[in-house]
Parts: structure tokens; C-alpha cells; sequence
């Protein structure tokens, strides 16, 4: 809500052409969301500084136009977009100091041609990324980068930092040029856009960014950002029924990839699956039902093999299952394949019809995200009513974490991890499970076997005897 | 074996057909027979399926030959969904070739109906004339020749390919006296609503017998049938009860054939009895049929062989005929409760084919055998989700008990188990032990010691189906009416239920929304007590209790005695002796703290003589935990302090930039005023929720604030009104004052201006020092109004709590006028709909019913909590 740009470039009250935004005055603007004061707390021949200040109005944020993306969020009522710099600011920006943003002075033609020493400071900058982020962005545009974090909440320390910083840039560049990067980088930084993101959003970046984005090395960043994601009406109602929940699913990628950095390459990913089509192909499986598909990534090696004649992915979360539809370019498949793969929404912890009468089970770094107390319907849905010919379970082999630095020791691979086994607790489980329901099963290591530790990912082969 | 309405017969020349009412009704006829009009003059427009309206509705021509395939395959569709529910269903179509009768036999039986031929004979001149004045039937006369021909061909033959009832009319003046009758079928009782008793398989064990008759009350009325071989004490009930014998009366026991002349003189004085497969081998051999004496048919036999020969051939007719006549199952009651020697599968109660019969019979069985050579059978009660309670026998169990909603009553009592009854609805099993062990089992049927703890119904909830919970569904409730969950609401509650939900044996209870009270118009204020009295007042309750409004997190607590109750009541092994888990069915607190928590709770249970005084081993609580950040703790970093954060900072620079500005002689007075009023906004807000958190360490931390004892072995206690709730909850305070918080209250007189205004009073000082708020409720727990539930509480939220809600800044004249306009109408629905589910949960878990109807009413709760209701009411 509040941006302060300050020139020592003399006479600094130029400041005030360039900007065409007199620092005698006292100036409101009316605005979609609210108003924008501009006002210069200092203004002399060696300094002056202009402030932007946004009065956006917090009722209008959940009632008025523009307002229902999300439904009746509670994020939306309780909101910190009143407070802090984000895209408000821009479309402020725009509003206010439109022709200083297209690089246009009529009293001051040449100097807003010319960089000068300018000084930004946001006083409150959400930035998602943090401080690296901060100097990663500005950085290579030239800018001196100083950054102080404020904190949650001094009365409750250990609540630690807030998202948010007081950002001060400073440099010698045009005055367009600063606005610009202001323009494009706070709702990147932010990354919470206030109004939805359509076809014309492309275009107003390409415009704004096209002298220096193409050369950033934060650039694809920057517009993955900018083009913030849609949301499905499923995600909207998981979101009013679970904030929690919602927030995990938002980071659910971002966890993907932590688990997958922590497992040091995607290298154990490729020879997890290549793992278990071995399996399945030794078993000779023709239907093979994924179990816990996530994003489908193994429903593509499969597909990718003729022998395997129907293939199921089913997945407890609606929207993993719309981003494997779209991974698997179900839509788009040539009728045949498209008959072999179906993915359906369901649960391991419930016994389900549909999942009766395939060949193979595959149970690929699932049975992790499932509390230990529920493990026991997670057996019989599987092993008693499914009933597979062949059941590969894999998951992690706790023993192994030592092996990477880059875990803290005690901490489990992925955050919504709610075990994570020996080779001798998943050896006894398994034993006991198959001898319950009348399977045998034997064990393969996956990835490369330490000598003590032994491998990074343990697969239990059940098949029904 | 009359599972049907009547024998098969042929009736000709009479003017009343006789029909069963569940059958499939082929009308048989040439083109021009007069086959719809027949069928419109007796029967419902929508029972009759025509193969010229499918043509036409695949293919707009209702002479569409080419199309007559596609049709049939509608009338076939159509007929089975008819068929599938107990629909009577006429076919109006020529069927005067075998090939065209052949599946319709086909698709009654396969939905246990009986299939009925209705020919229409007619004289070929009569068709011929009747098409030449159709304008539409352009065919040549051989058409109609050719039907006739193939018609008459049939005649013979219809019994044969399947028709239990074939009625043939000859004439255009025998189709004018035709009149169609509908009798129901034999098994069709749902008129008797008891009460019953019924008696598991007897097997020739008369002592037990008699013995179990006199405990269940029964009395000798004199002697039946004397001087004869039938000549047997006549048992009656003298409150009028009724008998029901699930079959096998004979083989194996000591007094076969008395048992034989109780049951028949019982069933002649009113009772009933079903066939077993060892009474319906004994006819087949009493009718000279060639049968294997094995399985105890020797004892029988040898019986009948001792009776004097003077009267013995009559009496096997006699016993024959007895057996004969039996039916092989009944529905009864209103269809709430059917009984059949072997079970029934849903689809097949009150249906008459020879598989119902045979399952009846029976039971399934897989093909298998088992070690000890016996047919391996088929789990159907697992599979079972029918309305009616099935009490069926045949395998000897050594308890009887409930599987979804079914029961197996034969505990063996000819193995040297018992004998056993179940009263009915009382749903109380009596039983006898059996006084010697006359037969043995092929297979021991008592399990050796150590088996498991569990019941058959707990084992068997130990995994739901899916199909249970997903898609869309309808959930009826005692409390309000059917309850819908739409689908996507389902698909979200799924993934939620799934990934993060306690183990549904817990799970009994999610607790309802709460709407707050209409906008109050006062100025400064969007609450206020006035509004919630007055929805009462119109709702015309006259008192309501507030009571003071926690501000922590809601947490439904599971508490047992011990072990032994979580495992006998909740199925529960080794798994602790309760659950505390949140709003949206979560684990409350990590493992390690829930055990200390719920062993303290228990000890103040114990100590506050809850279990002794409420008479129970389990107890559901409905609390309020705090502190708030105790479970908010993500929520308060992520959102809560976050504003408050960014609020201060920037408001507090820009105060300070435009002080600066105003320093050189500008005029920011006014921007400055407001900047300074919110930023105090934001020091009430950061306040408002401060006084809400507090840093947990232990157990010491934590406060528990009971308000409702929802359940316990007695019932559900909604038939209790608050202050009942209350003291139990002040006595569990009082039993440990750190942990048990006791819930400040008052009772307002809604007819009385002067109490009214002391409970806004109380509001007032409650909110002022820093509290939410209060609960309006009714002091009674359940009220109906006039539209149905009456709100069970609304809540009255205080002015600077509400800053935590609708934002710092809302007490801002401009900003508060805008809020006014809210509704509270969706959230009310939502809100007694969620409480009719909750209530509906407890009490089919109270009822002992399947976890699935328990478990379907908690995941109906949250579904609908996904839906799209403002949630800052």
C-alpha cells in the first residue's frame, strides 16, 4: 500500500515533472479498489521523495466485482492485501503515473530519457522466495538491494518472521525503467494476483517487459509467476472445506520436487518405476491398476507398452487426477490407446468394486501418506477385495536417509510423509500382511544399495498364492 | 411348491384372471389381436411396454421394421429397471414366436419375477378386419396369417418355455368379460407386525423346544389333534405372540416327530414356519423320490418307521403335505423384516422364482469345499444393504449376531449348543442350551478359545466401501428430512475423509455449523443478543440458555472406561481408549499427548462418577479446546498475524510520511486522521486474537470446555436439556479444575422484558472482558417449529471479536453498513441439516447399526461443509 521513489539528481524536484505530479500538492485518485493518495514528504533541491499511498477498500475486496474467483475464501476477509505492495500497486501505478511508466515527460523530456540516481523503498513487500528471491530479481537490473524481514508477531516470538520485507532498491537508471521492474516484479514477488488471469495478462507483460525480460536470468520464473494458475471447482470446494488442506495441495508441486531434491536425482524416480515394470512385466501382467497414480507419471510407461491392455490410475485427490488427464493428453490419445487407460477418483483406505479383477496392483511411495491406524483398512481394500494377482508395494527405506546431506537428520523425506520404515519394519509387515490374506512375497532393493543402509527405496513383490 | 400366487393353471372361458401381482405379463397375440387395447383397459399407462412406441422412440416411425432391434433393446432395458424394482410390467408386443418369449422368460427370472402369458386368441378374419381399418398397418394379410399360424403352434408349448400362469381368451366376447385380478404373493405378510419370536433350527431337540417356548412365555392351550398320531400339546403365547420357525424341524435330534406335530399344530393355530433343506429332502423322499439317506434323514425315517403301521402311511402324507405347504420365506412387517431358512439376498425378498426358492433354501455357496468336505458359502449377509432385518439360520454359529442387519439364529443346538429365539422388535436372542450333544458336527462350529475379540460386525466394518460414501446420495435422518449431499461435495469429502481423517470407528459425530443471530440494527454493532431472542420468540420457545461462547478449537472427545469398552463398543484393538479429533474428523493432538489427555479425562470421569451415575463405559463429549493457537497455530502465522503484521508496519510508516509531508506546511490532516484510526484498528485486531493464544508446552496448558455430553451407553441425550449437559460438564470441572473448564451461563425468560435485557447485560460484560461471545439455545435440546427444526443455537459474536472475522478495519461507520446486508439463511439450512446428520449418526450408533450408516451420516457432515456458504457467519 505504500511506495516511496526519492531522487538526489539535482534539481530533485524535477521529480515532480517527471512524475507530472506536483510536489506542492497534495493529490487522490479514484480507483477501482479504492484511492491513491500521492503526497511528497520531502521535496527540496537535493532531495525529494514521492509517496504513492493506497486506501484500498477491504469490503470491496470480498464483495465487489472481480471479488468471486475463489468464492467465499476466508483468506479474503482477513486479508493483508490492504497493507502490503502487490498488484494493486501496479494497477495504482499504472493509474497514477501512467505516463512516467510509458517513459513520457512533457516538461522534462530528456531527463526521462536519462537514468538518473533513483531510490525505491516498499515499505511492506510480500515476497514468496524470500530475500535471495529479493536480490535474484532486482539484482541483475542494476540495482543496490537492502532488505530488512519484519516479524509475525513481537508478542509471540516464536512465531518467527513474516513473508514480509521493507525492500529499498537503488540505483542509476530511467525513471520508466524503475517503474516498469516495480510494476512487473512486486506481483511476482507477491504472488497473489487480485484479478483473473486471462489472455490479456500475456500481453501486458510482454509489454512491459520486453526490453529487459528476455534477458533475465529469473525469466521464466518471472512469467510462471505472472500468469498465476487457474482453479477447478472441486479445488474450490476443498478449499472451503480445508484451508489446510488446499494450502498442502498448493504445495504439493513444491514438495514433489523438495522429495525429488532430496532424493538427490530424479535418477531414483526413473529406476523406481523402471523397477516396477520389470515387476509388472515379469509377472505378466495385462491389467495393472496404479494406486495412488498422483500425477500419472507411471500410467505413461505403461501406456508407452503395448502388453499392458488396461490400465487404471486412481487417486484420493480430484485435482491430481485432472493434472494426469493432462500430463496423459487423455483428450487428445488416438481412440485405441485411449481405450487401454482410465483414471478414476477413489480411496486406499475404503474397499472399492472397481478396483476387482486386474492382474497387477501397483502401490508406488503411497502407503507413506497414509496414517499407520489406517494401514489396516489400506490391507484388506487392497489385498482382501481388490485382490490382485500381483501386488508391488514400494516406499522408502528410512535406514538410507543418512546417506544425504541435505536431509536434517530425524526429518522424513516428503512433509506429508506419516512413517517412513526400516527394511526390517516393512520386511515384518509385509510377511505378516501376506501370510493374512494368503499371498506370498519377496523383497527388491531399488536404487543404489549402501552396504549398511542398503537401498534408498525397498519394494515389496506380493504375489497371491 | 407355491411361492406363487396360485398353481399354474389355464383358465379358459372365465372372465377373472388371476395374476400375481410381482410378474412380468406377456401379452400374446397376432397383429390386430386387440394386444393394446386389451392392455390399456387394465393396466397403468406406465406399466405397459409397447414395441410400437419404442420403435417410434428410436426411431420416430412406429413401423419401422428395420428398426425393431434397437426397440427391443428399450423395452428390454426398460422392462429390467421395471422389473428390478418390483414393478409389474405387461409387454405389449406379438410374441407369438418362441424366440420372442424367450428372453422375456429369460428377464423375469433374473429379476425373481414370474413371468404370465395373456393370449389373445383371436380369430384370424377378426385381425384381418381390424388392421384393413388402420390406416397405418399397410402390411398384406399374410402378416397376420403367419401370426396366427405361429400362435396356435405356441399354445402347447407356453408352460414349458417358463409361464407360471397362462390365461388364453378366444374370443372378442371372452377379451370384453376379462377382468384381471392381482394377488399377492404367498411370502407377502408385510400386513403382521408381530410381535414375533423366532425359533432357530430345531432339528428334533422337542425338549429344547418345549423349553424355550415356556421361557419365552408360551403356554399349553390344551391338546391338538388327540387320539390321533398327530396328538401333541397345543403351545400359544397368551399376549398373542407369534411364532416363526426358520425350518430343518427334523433329522438328527431325539423327538423328531414331535417336533413335527408342535410346529404343524402351532402353524395351524396361527403361527408360521418356513421349509429348510432338510425338511424339503424329507419330502422328496416322502413322495418316493430317490434320495440319499445321509445327514441324519436315517433318525427321521426311523422314527416314522416305529410310528404303529395302523395310520403311518397317512401320517407321511400328512407330514408331506404339512411341508408342501410351506412358503419358502416371508416378508413381514411392512417389509422391515423377512425371514428365510438360509438368508435372502435384498433383491429377492418378497420375489417368487425357483432361485429365490433355492437361496431360501440353501444360501449361496461358492463351489468350494472346505477341509472338512462342506460347500464353501457365500458371505451375502457381508454384502447385505437392505432395509429389512433378514433372521435366517442353517450354519450353526455359536453366537448369534447382527451383520448388517441380519442375524443367523442356528446356534447348533442339536451339536450340544443351544437352542435359540429372537424376540422381534424387541431384537432380544433367547436361548436354551441344548441338554446332550446328539449329533456331531462335520465341522466344529464353537470357536477354541483365544478367538477374536471382535464381533462379526466389527471385523467385517473394519473396511467400508467406497460405494457407501461417493457420488451423489440421499441420507435420511429422524430429525429433519432426507438430506442431500451433491457430488462434488462427496468428491471433496473423500480426499479430506481419506488423507486425514481419525479410523471411522471413532468417528461417530461431527459436529453441526452455527448460525449467529440476524444483524442487529443497532449502531456500532453487527450482533447483538436482541436478534437471537427474538428468533426464538417467534419460533415460540420460551426460555433459552446462553451460554458463554469458548474461543479455542471444537474437538469432539471419544472417551471409554478402558480397553474393554473402546474394543466391545467402538471395535477398537490395542488402539487406546478414545479419540479426540476436530470439526472436520482430524486427530486432535499427536499421538503421545492424546494418551496423556485421554488418560486424565478418563480419571476425571472416574473420580466425577460419570460412568457410575450415567451407567456406561463410553461417553462422546462436544468441547470447545483452547487455547485457539493450540490447533490455529498454522492459521495464525499463515493469515492472522500476517495482517496484523502488515497492517501496523505500513500504516504506522504512512502516519509517519504524511506527518513529514504535513512538516512541509502540507495539508494531509484528513488523509493523516484516517490512517491514524485504522492503524488503531489493527492494534484492536492484533489484541483481539492475542488474547487467544497462549503457548502449549503440556498438558497444563490446555483448558476443556464440555458443553454437551452428546452420548452414552443410555442413548443419545437429546431428550435432556441444557442444564443437564451443563452440570455433568461442571462436574467433570470439579473433578479436575485445570483441565475441565466449566461453562458460564444464564436462562432467559423469553416472556419476560426484564430477563431479556439481563442476558444482553451478560453479553455485554462477557465481550467487553475479552469474550467471543455467547450461544443462544433453546433449553431444550430438540424443538420443532413450524417449518421443521427449530436452530439448535445461534451465536452472538462481541464487537472486537468480530474484528478477527470480518477484518480490523469493519467497525468503520462505511464499511459496517455494507456488512448489514448478509444472509443468514443458507447458513441456518446448513446448519440444521448438519444436525439432523450428527443426531441421525449417534443414533444409528446407539442402534447398533453397520459403522457404514454411522460413518455415512458423519461423511455426509462434512460434504456439507464444502458447500458454498459465507463463512464469516
Amino acid at each position: 500500500m505504500l511506495l516511496t521513489i526519492s531522487t538526489t539528481y539535482r534539481p530533485a524536484t524535477d521529480l515532480g515533472f517527471l512524475l507530472h505530479k506536483n510536489p506542492a500538492n497534495v493529490q487522490s485518485f479514484n480507483l477501482p479498489f479504492g484511492t491513491a493518495h500521492v503526497f511528497y514528504p520531502e521535496a527540496s533541491d537535493e532531495r525529494c521523495t514521492v509517496a504513492l499511498l493506497l486506501d484500498i477498500d477491504p469490503i470491496q475486496l470480498v464483495r465487489g466485482k472481480g471479488a468471486g474467483n475463489e468464492g467465499f475464501s476466508l483468506q479474503q476477509y482477513v486479508n493483508d492485501r490492504p497493507y502490503v505492495a502487490s498488484s494493486f500497486l501496479s494497477v495504482a501505478l499504472v493509474h497514477v503515473f501512467g505516463t512516467a511508466l510509458g517513459g513520457r515527460s512533457a516538461a522534462r523530456e530528456e531527463l526521462a530519457a536519462t537514468p538518473i540516481p533513483l531510490e525505491a523503498r516498499i515499505t511492506v513487500l510480500p515476497a514468496r522466495g524470500g530475500e535471495p528471491l529479493l536480490r535474484r530479481l532486482f539484482e541483475p537490473l542494476g540495482y543496490t538491494v537492502s532488505v530488512q524481514r519484519h516479524p509475525l508477531d513481537e508478542r509471540f516470538p516464536e512465531w518467527g518472521e513474516s513473508r514480509y520485507y521493507d525492500v529499498q532498491l537503488g540505483g542509476t537508471v530511467r525513471l520508466q525503467e524503475l517503474l516498469t521492474h516495480l510494476y512487473v516484479l512486486i506481483p511476482v514477488l507477491d504472488d497473489e494476483k487480485h484479478y483473473w488471469v486471462d489472455e490479456s495478462e500475456i500481453e501486458k507483460l510482454l509489454r512491459r517487459g520486453q526490453e529487459w525480460l528476455s534477458g533475465h536470468p529469473e525469466r521464466s520464473l518471472i512469467v510462471d509467476r505472472y500468469l498465476a494458475r487457474q482453479r477447478s471447482l472441486i479445488r474450490q470446494a476443498l478449499l472451503r472445506l480445508s484451508e489446510e488442506a488446499a494450502a498442502e495441495d498448493d504445495r504439493e508441486e513444491e514438495h514433489e520436487r523438495e522429495e525429488e531434491a532430496v532424493e538427490d536425482r530424479i535418477s531414483l524416480h526413473d529406476q523406481r518405476h523402471g523397477a516396477v515394470l520389470a515387476a509388472l512385466r515379469a509377472a505378466g501382467a495385462r491389467s495393472v491398476l496404479d494406486l495412488g497414480t498422483g500425477e500419472g507419471r507411471l500410467l505413461s510407461g505403461l501406456l508407452a507398452d503395448r502388453s499392458f491392455e488396461r490400465i487404471t490410475g486412481m487417486d484420493v485427490s480430484y485435482r491430481s487426477l485432472e493434472r494426469a488427464s493432462r500430463r496423459l493428453k487423455l483428450d487428445r490419445l488416438p481412440p485405441m490407446q485411449r481405450k487401454r487407460i482410465d483414471l478414476i477418483h477413489g480411496s486406499l483406505t475404503y474397499r472399492d468394486r472397481r478396483l476387482e479383477g486386474y492382474d497387477a496392483a501397483t502401490v508406488v511411495e503411497v502407503i507413506e501418506h497414509l496414517d499407520p491406524a489406517r494401514l489396516r483398512a489400506f490391507e484388506r481394500a487392497v489385498f482382501e477385495f481388490a485382490r490382485p494377482g500381483t501386488v508391488l508395494i514400494t516406499t522408502p527405506n528410512v535406514e538410507y536417509n543418512a546417506v544425504w546431506k541435505s536431509l536434517p537428520a530425524g526429518l522424513m523425506r516428503h512433509r506429508d510423509h506419516r512413517f517412513e520404515w526400516t527394511r526390517e519394519q516393512f520386511q515384518t509387515w509385509a510377511h505378516s500382511t501376506a501370510d493374512r490374506f494368503g499371498y506370498t512375497v519377496r523383497f527388491l532393493p531399488i536404487g543404489p544399495e549402501h552396504e549398511e543402509l542398503g537401498p534408498p527405496t525397498q519394494m515389496g513383490v506380493f504375489v497371491r498364492a | 411348491m407355491p411361492d406363487r400366487a396360485r398353481s399354474p393353471r389355464e383358465a379358459r372361458h372365465t372372465a377373472e384372471l388371476t395374476i400375481p401381482d410381482l410378474s412380468l405379463v406377456v401379452l400374446i397375440g397376432a397383429s390386430g389381436s386387440g394386444k393394446s387395447t386389451f392392455a390399456r383397459q387394465h393396466f397403468l399407462p406406465t406399466e405397459v411396454l409397447s414395441s410400437d412406441v419404442c420403435r417410434a422412440l428410436v426411431s420416430d416411425d412406429e413401423n419401422a421394421l428395420e428398426a425393431t432391434g434397437d426397440a427391443f433393446d428399450v423395452l428390454h432395458y426398460v422392462a429390467g429397471k421395471r422389473l428390478a424394482r418390483g414393478k409389474l410390467t405387461v409387454v405389449d408386443a406379438t410374441s407369438v414366436k418362441r424366440e420372442d418369449r424367450k428372453p422375456l422368460v429369460e428377464l423375469a427370472r433374473r429379476h425373481h419375477m414370474l413371468p404370465v402369458a395373456i393370449v389373445l386368441n383371436m380369430p384370424e378374419r377378426v385381425c384381418q378386419d381390424r388392421n384393413r381399418e388402420r390406416p397405418d398397418r399397410s402390411f398384406g394379410p399374410h402378416v397376420v396369417r403367419n401370426h396366427t399360424q405361429q400362435l396356435r403352434k405356441s399354445l402347447g408349448s407356453l408352460k414349458k418355455e417358463g409361464f407360471r400362469t397362462i390365461h388364453v381368451l378366444s374370443s372378442p366376447e371372452e377379451v370384453a368379460a376379462a377382468t384381471i385380478v392381482r394377488e399377492p404373493l404367498w411370502n407377502n405378510r408385510t400386513a403382521e407386525h408381530g410381535p414375533f419370536d423366532i425359533i432357530g433350527d430345531v432339528h428334533g431337540c422337542a425338549d429344547e423346544l418345549e423349553e424355550l417356548l415356556a421361557v419365552l412365555g408360551y403356554q399349553a392351550a390344551g391338546m391338538a389333534a388327540p387320539g390321533t398320531l398327530w396328538s401333541t400339546p397345543l403351545y400359544r403365547h397368551p399376549e398373542g405372540r407369534k411364532a416363526i420357525f426358520l425350518g430343518d424341524l427334523g433329522d438328527r435330534g431325539p423327538r423328531i416327530l414331535d417336533t413335527f406335530r408342535i410346529v404343524r399344530a402351532m402353524v395351524e393355530d396361527g403361527a408360521l414356519c418356513i421349509p429348510g433343506n432338510h425338511d424339503i429332502k424329507l419330502l422328496r423322499k416322502l413322495r418316493g423320490r430317490d434320495v440319499q439317506i445321509t445327514h441324519g434323514l436315517d433318525t427321521t425315517l426311523a422314527e416314522i418307521e416305529s410310528l404303529p403301521a395302523q395310520g403311518r402311511d397317512a401320517f407321511a402324507r400328512d407330514l408331506a403335505d404339512f411341508i408342501d405347504g410351506l412358503v419358502s420365506h416371508y416378508v413381514l412387517d411392512s417389509g422391515n423384516l423377512v425371514v428365510a431358512h438360509a438368508g435372502l439376498k435384498q433383491e429377492m425378498h418378497g420375489r417368487g422364482s425357483g432361485a429365490v426358492r433355492e437361496f431360501a433354501l440353501y444360501g449361496e455357496t461358492t463351489g468350494e469345499t472346505d477341509e472338512f468336505g462342506l460347500p464353501v458359502r457365500y458371505n451375502w449377509a457381508a454384502e447385505y444393504r437392505g432395509k429389512a432385518q433378514v433372521v435366517y439360520g442353517h450354519t450353526p454359529v455359536a453366537e448369534p449376531e447382527w451383520l448388517n442387519r441380519t442375524i443367523n439364529i442356528d446356534t447348533g443346538c442339536v451339536f450340544g449348543g443351544s437352542l435359540s429365539a429372537l424376540r422381534y422388535p424387541e431384537r432380544e436372542v433367547v436361548s436354551v442350551p441344548a441338554r446332550s450333544t446328539y449329533y456331531e458336527p462335520a465341522r466344529p462350529f464353537i470357536p477354541e478359545e483365544g478367538a477374536p475379540a471382535l464381533s462379526a460386525q466389527q471385523t467385517f466394518d473394519d473396511v467400508l466401501a467406497l460405494e457407501d460414501v461417493a457420488g451423489k446420495r440421499f441420507v435420511e435422518t429422524r430429525l429433519h428430512r432426507t438430506v442431500t449431499v451433491r457430488e462434488e461435495n462427496a468428491t471433496a469429502a473423500l480426499e479430506v475423509m481419506s488423507r486425514f481423517a481419525v479410523d471411522p470407528k471413532w468417528l461417530v459425530y461431527l459436529p453441526p455449523t452455527m448460525s449467529p443471530s440476524e444483524t442487529s440494527t443497532l449502531p456500532d454493532l453487527l450482533e447483538h443478543p436482541r436478534e437471537a431472542f427474538a428468533y426464538y420468540q417467534r419460533e415460540g420457545v420460551p426460555r433459552v440458555i446462553c451460554e458463554e461462547k469458548h474461543m479455542g478449537s471444537r474437538a469432539v472427545i471419544v472417551l471409554c472406561r478402558d480397553e474393554k469398552a473402546s474394543r466391545e463398543r467402538f471395535g477398537m484393538q490395542g488402539e487406546g481408549i478414545g479419540m479426540a479429533y476436530t470439526r472436520t474428523g482430524r486427530p486432535f493432538f499427536d499421538p503421545a499427548m492424546q494418551a496423556a489427555f485421554l488418560e486424565r479425562a478418563a480419571a476425571a470421569a472416574e473420580r466425577a462418577g460419570l460412568w457410575d451415575s450415567l451407567e456406561t463405559d463410553w461417553i462422546v463429549l462436544d468441547t470447545e479446546i483452547m487455547p485457539w493457537s493450540a490447533k490455529a497455530q498454522d492459521l495464525l502465522k499463515r493469515q492472522y498475524a500476517p495482517v496484523g503484521a502488515a497492517g501496523r508496519t505500513a500504516l504506522g510508516e504512512a502516519v509517519t510520511l504524511l506527518e513529514r509531508a504535513a512538516d512541509r506546511g502540507l495539508d494531509t490532516s484528513e488523509i493523516r486522521a484516517r490512517m491514524e484510526r485504522r492503524r488503531e484498528t489493527v492494534a484492536a485486531y492484533t489484541d483481539a486474537y492475542g488474547r487467544y493464544c497462549w503457548p502449549v508446552i503440556s498438558l497444563d496448558d490446555l483448558r476443556v470446555a464440555p458443553f454437551h455430553i452428546l452420548a452414552t451407553a443410555g442413548g443419545v441425550h437429546i431428550d435432556r436439556d441444557h442444564l443437564w449437559h451443563l452440570d455433568l460438564a461442571a462436574a467433570l470441572h470439579d473433578a479436575d479444575e485445570q483441565l475441565f473448564m466449566a461453562t458460564r451461563h444464564v436462562v432467559v425468560d423469553l416472556t419476560d422484558a426484564a430477563s431479556m435485557e439481563s442476558g444482553s447485560a451478560w453479553w455485554q460484560g462477557l465481550t467487553e472482558s475479552g469474550g467471543e461471545g455467547m450461544v443462544v439455545k433453546p433449553l431444550d435440546f430438540v424443538v420443532k417449529g413450524k417449518k421443521g427444526l427449530v436452530q439448535p443455537a445461534l451465536k452472538c459474536r462481541g464487537r472486537e471479536y468480530l474484528r478477527i472475522i470480518y477484518g480490523p478495519e469493519y467497525t468503520f461507520p462505511e464499511h459496517l453498513e455494507r456488512l448489514r446486508r448478509r444472509g443468514v439463511g443458507a447458513k441456518r439450512s446448513l446448519a440444521a441439516r448438519e444436525f439432523a446428520l450428527g443426531i441421525e449418526g449417534l443414533e444409528r450408533f446407539i442402534h447398533r447399526e453397520p459403522l457404514r450408516r454411522v460413518h455415512e451420516c458423519a461423511f455426509a457432515v462434512l460434504a456439507l461443509e464444502s458447500e458454498p456458504v459465507d463463512p464469516r457467519l
